[in-house]
């Protein structure tokens, strides 16, 4: 497919609004297969504003007179107004924009046009692969090994190549244990907190169904985990639903671990919001913040309305609560919610953010982000496809990423001293999870990015 | 003395407010003439003056022992629970008695000794002039004069006796301006901006009824708009909602009509009466207070309390001021009923953001001094200093305390001092220990004889300078000569240091003011090595070139020289260990100790608090 045929018009003269702090741009409009550029001109000053395509979330055209405007709401949540001369270039522009930023297919995207400079492709994929973090571990303990059951992403679709696992059980029962579980991701090592030598772990739910099947290798293998871990150790099953929620799981062949099958785990119910009601939080979170002549009680009651804060909470103390029975109570925790893709995560990375010093560096906290989100199968494409403004209906989008960068922004207010990157860090992330020049953020699991070749070509 | 019947009571607990009942702290409850002292079992020291006690409670009986509840003026709050009720009770009625009482004399001022001569005593009251600080401000000049018509309180009993009028305004025009302002609150000048000619100035409402008039002070408004030759027109800013100045009028009160005085713009700006702040404030408590509140309850107490749409509107007015006199040069007229509450939080806001002069700790001072003390906030009665009309009661200063603030946050370099300076003003406004903010007027202070009988806060808030100041403070910065703070709804937070000051546990357990302030000095000790370094090789190389004058002149350098050498190595240590704490600031050593630190922190047993930006949600797992 050629760019070109979705490109109307090339070229127009506009003026381009970005808020109030910034001065208005005047120049060549000037659309491409990825970018919307603004040139001022050549006598002007050589400052050549840029877009990238990708990264606009709704369009919105309004023709007056022989000019129109168009008003571009970004992924991250700028604002950008184009006063455009002359309605048939306004209304061709705003059509290739809206065909271009709604390109579904990943090959054609971006990144894989993007070459910065002094950097040599497939450098840095791979930063922090799976066997590094085994090898940290097996400098702690030695009851867990790297299996590589998962080579041809046969166990598990969204699991990485290799993952860690006791190293009591085999191949053949981690098999057996992923055919109980929704979409094969079985338990699997996330953190090893050395200084009480207890573990972290993330699954999905188990498929007990209605009648209430087990599964004996997973049992055992939960069994392996405490007698792996230090002698006396009890377990916790961090389920992210409420107790109701998991209850009616089994209809659709999901559900909990039953307390007698498996000895020495408690289960704990702690739910998280996910999905559509937390998109349909931010999205209220950021009306409420667009709105700046809104007097003080509308500003309050918003914000108590949409509830984002209060998911920011509830994400923080079940990390917590996840962190202490790891610290205090010297127990191996075990959190799954439904898919454990989402708040799953949220929970582990947090906890390890918590917990392990070594996170909260610059590197360290790039490695979580790689191996706790992007290794373990956050579906980033589906998640951050649409952001606050888009009109589009959600289904599958949902900021538990974002929330996980809010919920570290409020660890960095209270503890201003422990985190060695800043805000910045974290609103970078923010913008190249939801639209980047890179690939990092590109895909849903890692099964997917071979099959779009996006190592070599991003 | 009579009231206290038990001083001594041993085995009380003392509870958290937001943490368990199981984890009490067992000490020993005292009680003094002044102080009630709990000593805990690791001999930490609790105090708390009878002044600052606001009410004392006693709840029903549990197996445990009597429960007492304190609210402080200061917002602590502690639980004590004794194990004897006689006891109990016995405290309870001393407290009462010691918390509230009926005579000026009897107040902690009056008794409170620190080992300070009459000299010093006399210099520390010296030490705010207010006569200075006019002149610092630019007047007398030519157009505004110092007028003695109030020499003996006659005019106004509220008023101080040096007032400032437009030298045009003579002595009739403003008696008969007095007869027609309500308590006799004429317009004077509050605050002149020396660059742009405009005068901030504030009275009271006018006697307008329905439709009374009054030439004289008709005048006297002409005379202060005609003092400033850069704009002949002047604002009017009733600060009160407009509902509340019509009802003025019925009682023969009101606000000016615009029809009536030539040059003038009137304008509302809605700030809420005395007795809305009170009871915004108690139902904000109250949310705050609770224990395990969650993250919507608290914003819903936040809006439904109105407290920081107080603080906005109290703020808006500020700029609507500042904004007057800097972009159109215009003076500005300043009243809302009587003119001591809310004319004073906006006319010293209005110069806080006008002249940096104010962010200055001595500034600052000197703000209060002028603006509130001189002009009457009647602090004894707002702050309920004797046992007296509870709804004469209003934190008016704490909302004007609580506005510095929020502006501290949007301009973290404009100001010299600190949240602790803040902190500890509030606390003195209420602890009666000095004599500045007893009384209600000076009047009743010249009565009183307070600069005879007490000593003044501001020698001993000044003798602790260092820990009052703000380590990121620029005063050259032009940026900020005038502050422009943004009054958009989502700049405006709970202040949880000043509101829950005593709980420490909500509290981050890390301090970057610490870190810096730390930095700071070090920085400085590492400034002076140098400086000491650079004039030892100045000497040293002066008497190398004199050496080679003359030769006797080298021998007497020789001894010395060896000398030198090993001040130098000395220096080298003492810098080592200073950079070694910069590396551990800089925080990129993951080794480093305080990430263990952090994680025991956050595993303590008591239930992890983590307060969440905006306000101090509570989280319990």
């Amino acid at each position: 497919m050629e760019f070109s045929e979705l490109i109307r018009t090339g070229q127009a003269q506009a003026e381009l609004l970005r808020g109030p702090e910034a001065p208005p741009l005047r120049g060549t409009l000037c659309v491409t297969g990825h970018h919307l550029l603004l040139s001022p001109g050549p006598q002007a000053t050589p400052d050549l504003w840029l877009l990238l395509l990708r990264s606009v979330d709704s369009i919105e055209k309004r023709v007056a007179g022989d000019s129109g405007t168009i008003t571009l709401r970004c992924k991250d949540l700028r604002v950008l107004q184009l006063d455009i001369e002359g309605v048939e270039a306004t209304l061709n522009i705003a059509r290739s924009i809206e065909a271009l930023s709604s390109l579904e297919s990943v090959i054609t995207s971006f990144p894989f046009f993007y070459r910065p400079k002094g950097l040599r492709l497939g450098d840095a994929w791979h930063f922090h692969p799976p066997e590094r973090y085994y090898k940290r571990v097996a400098r702690e303990t030695n009851a867990w090994r790297l299996s590589e059951a998962n080579e041809d992403f046969s166990l598990c679709p969204s699991y990485p190549r290799a993952v860690i696992v006791p190293r009591a059980v085999d191949d053949d029962a981690l098999a057996r244990s992923a055919r109980f579980r929704q979409g094969g991701r079985f338990p699997v090592l996330s953190y090893h907190h050395a200084p009480s030598r207890t573990v972290l772990l993330r699954s999905s739910q188990p498929l007990t169904g209605p009648q209430k099947r087990r599964c004996a290798e997973d049992e055992a293998l939960l069994r392996a985990v405490l007698a792996g871990s230090r002698p006396g150790a009890r377990g916790f099953i961090v389920d992210t639903r409420s107790a109701q929620t998991a209850k009616q799981a089994r209809m659709t062949g999901g559900g909990t671990e039953a307390k007698a099958a498996y000895l020495g785990w408690k289960r704990l119910h702690r739910p998280l919001e996910r999905g559509r009601p937390l998109q349909e939080s931010f999205v209220h979170l950021v009306e409420a913040c667009g709105d700046l002549e809104q007097s003080m009680d509308h500003w309050l009651s918003r914000l108590a309305g949409c509830r984002w804060l209060a998911h920011v909470k509830e994400a923080l103390s079940t990390a917590c609560l996840a962190a202490q029975g790891m610290e205090r109570e010297g127990a191996c925790i075990l959190v799954h919610g439904a898919e454990g893709t989402d708040s799953t995560l949220l929970v582990t990375s947090l906890a390890q953010l918590i917990l392990d010093p070594s996170s909260r560096t610059m590197a360290g906290f790039q490695e979580l982000v790689e191996r706790e989100w992007i290794q373990a199968g956050h579906p980033f494409q589906l998640r951050c496809a649409h952001s606050a403004f888009s009109h589009a209906h959600p289904k599958h989008e949902a900021p538990t990423f974002l929330l996980f960068l809010d919920c570290v922004w409020q660890l960095g207010r209270q503890f201003p001293l422990s985190l060695e990157f800043g805000e910045g860090m974290l609103l970078a992330l923010f913008d190249h999870a939801y639209a980047s020049p890179f690939g990092t953020f590109l895909c849903n699991s890692e099964q997917e990015r071979p099959v779009s070749a996006l190592d070599p070509s991003t | 003395m009579e009231h206290i019947r038990t001083t001594k009571v041993e085995q009380v607990k003392l509870l958290d407010r937001f943490s368990s009942s199981n984890k009490a702290l067992t000490g020993t409850l005292y009680l003094t003439a002044t102080h009630l002292l709990f000593i805990d079992s690791h001999q930490k020291e609790t105090w708390i003056l009878h002044h600052h006690i606001a009410s004392v409670e006693k709840l029903a009986l549990t197996t445990s022992g009597c429960p007492l509840v304190i609210q402080c003026k200061n917002f602590r709050t502690v639980h004590f629970i004794v194990p004897r009720e006689r006891d109990c009770h016995d405290i309870y009625n001393s407290l009462l008695q010691l918390s509230k009482q009926a005579k000026y004399e009897d107040l902690y001022a009056f008794s409170y000794n620190p080992k300070q001569n009459d000299s010093e005593r006399r210099r520390g009251w010296q030490l705010i002039d207010l006569a200075e600080e006019y002149q610092r401000m630019g007047v007398p000049n030519s157009n505004w004069q110092l007028s003695d018509a109030n020499r003996d309180y006659k005019i106004c009993e509220t008023y101080p006796k040096e007032l400032y009028v437009p030298r045009i305004a003579s002595k009739p025009i403003i008696v008969g301006s007095s007869k027609f302002r309500s308590k006799g609150r004429f317009p004077v000048l509050s605050y002149y901006h020396q660059s742009k000619e405009a005068a901030i100035c504030r009275c009271s409402q006018p006697l307008s009824g329905f439709s009374a008039r009054c030439l004289e002070d008709e005048h006297l408004l002409q005379a202060i708009s005609k003092a400033n030759p850069a704009n002949r027109y002047m604002y009017v800013v009733d600060t009160r909602p407009r509902l509340n100045a019509m009802a003025n009028r019925a009682a023969g009160k009101g606000y000016e009509n615009e029809d009536n005085y030539s040059n003038i713009r009137f304008q509302f700006v809605g700030i809420e009466n005395i007795h809305v702040m009170r009871s915004s404030l108690q139902r904000l408590l109250e949310v705050s207070g609770t224990r395990g509140l969650s993250v919507g309850d608290l914003y819903s107490g936040l809006q439904s309390s109105g407290w920081l749409r107080h603080v906005q509107a109290v703020l808006g007015a500020a700029v609507v001021l500042a904004k007057a006199v800097t972009t159109e040069s215009a003076s500005v007229l300043v009243h809302c009923s009587d003119g001591w509450d809310r004319t004073s939080q906006v006319c010293s806001l209005g110069s806080l953001l006008l002249d940096p002069y104010y962010r200055t700790v001595r500034g600052f001072m000197v703000l209060i001094e002028k603006d509130w003390i001189s002009f009457g906030h009647k602090f004894s009665e707002r702050c309920g200093h004797l046992d007296g009309d509870p709804k004469e009661v209003s934190p008016v200063f704490t909302q004007f305390l609580e506005c510095v603030w929020h502006l501290t946050e949007q301009f973290p370099q404009a100001f010299e001092f600190n949240e602790a300076f803040l902190l500890q003003i509030h606390e003195h406004i209420h602890s009666c220990q000095f004599g500045n903010f007893i009384g209600n007027c000076q009047k009743e202070r010249e009565e009183l004889k307070l600069k005879e009988k007490t000593y003044s806060l501001w020698p001993f808030l000044l003798e602790d300078r260092e820990k009052y100041l703000n380590p990121l403070y620029r005063p050259q910065a032009q940026e900020f000569a005038v502050l422009e703070p943004n009054t958009v709804s989502f700049n405006f937070k709970f202040w949880r240091n000043m509101y829950h000051q005593f709980d420490r546990t909500l509290h981050p357990r890390q301090s970057v003011f610490n870190i810096v302030v730390n930095m700071n000095e070090q920085n400085k000790q590492l400034e002076n090595d140098i400086k000491d370094l650079e004039s030892q090789i100045k000497k040293r190389k002066n008497k190398q070139a004199d050496g080679v004058l003359t030769k006797e002149l080298l021998n007497s350098v020789r001894p010395e020289s060896p000398m030198l050498k090993t001040s130098l190595c000395f220096k080298e240590q003492t810098l080592l260990p200073g950079n070694d704490a910069l590396r551990t600031i800089d925080s990129s050593n993951p080794a480093d100790n305080r990430y263990s630190e952090y994680a025991e922190e956050f595993s303590k047993p008591d239930p992890a608090v983590v307060s969440l930006e905006y306000g101090v949600a509570r989280m319990t797992c």
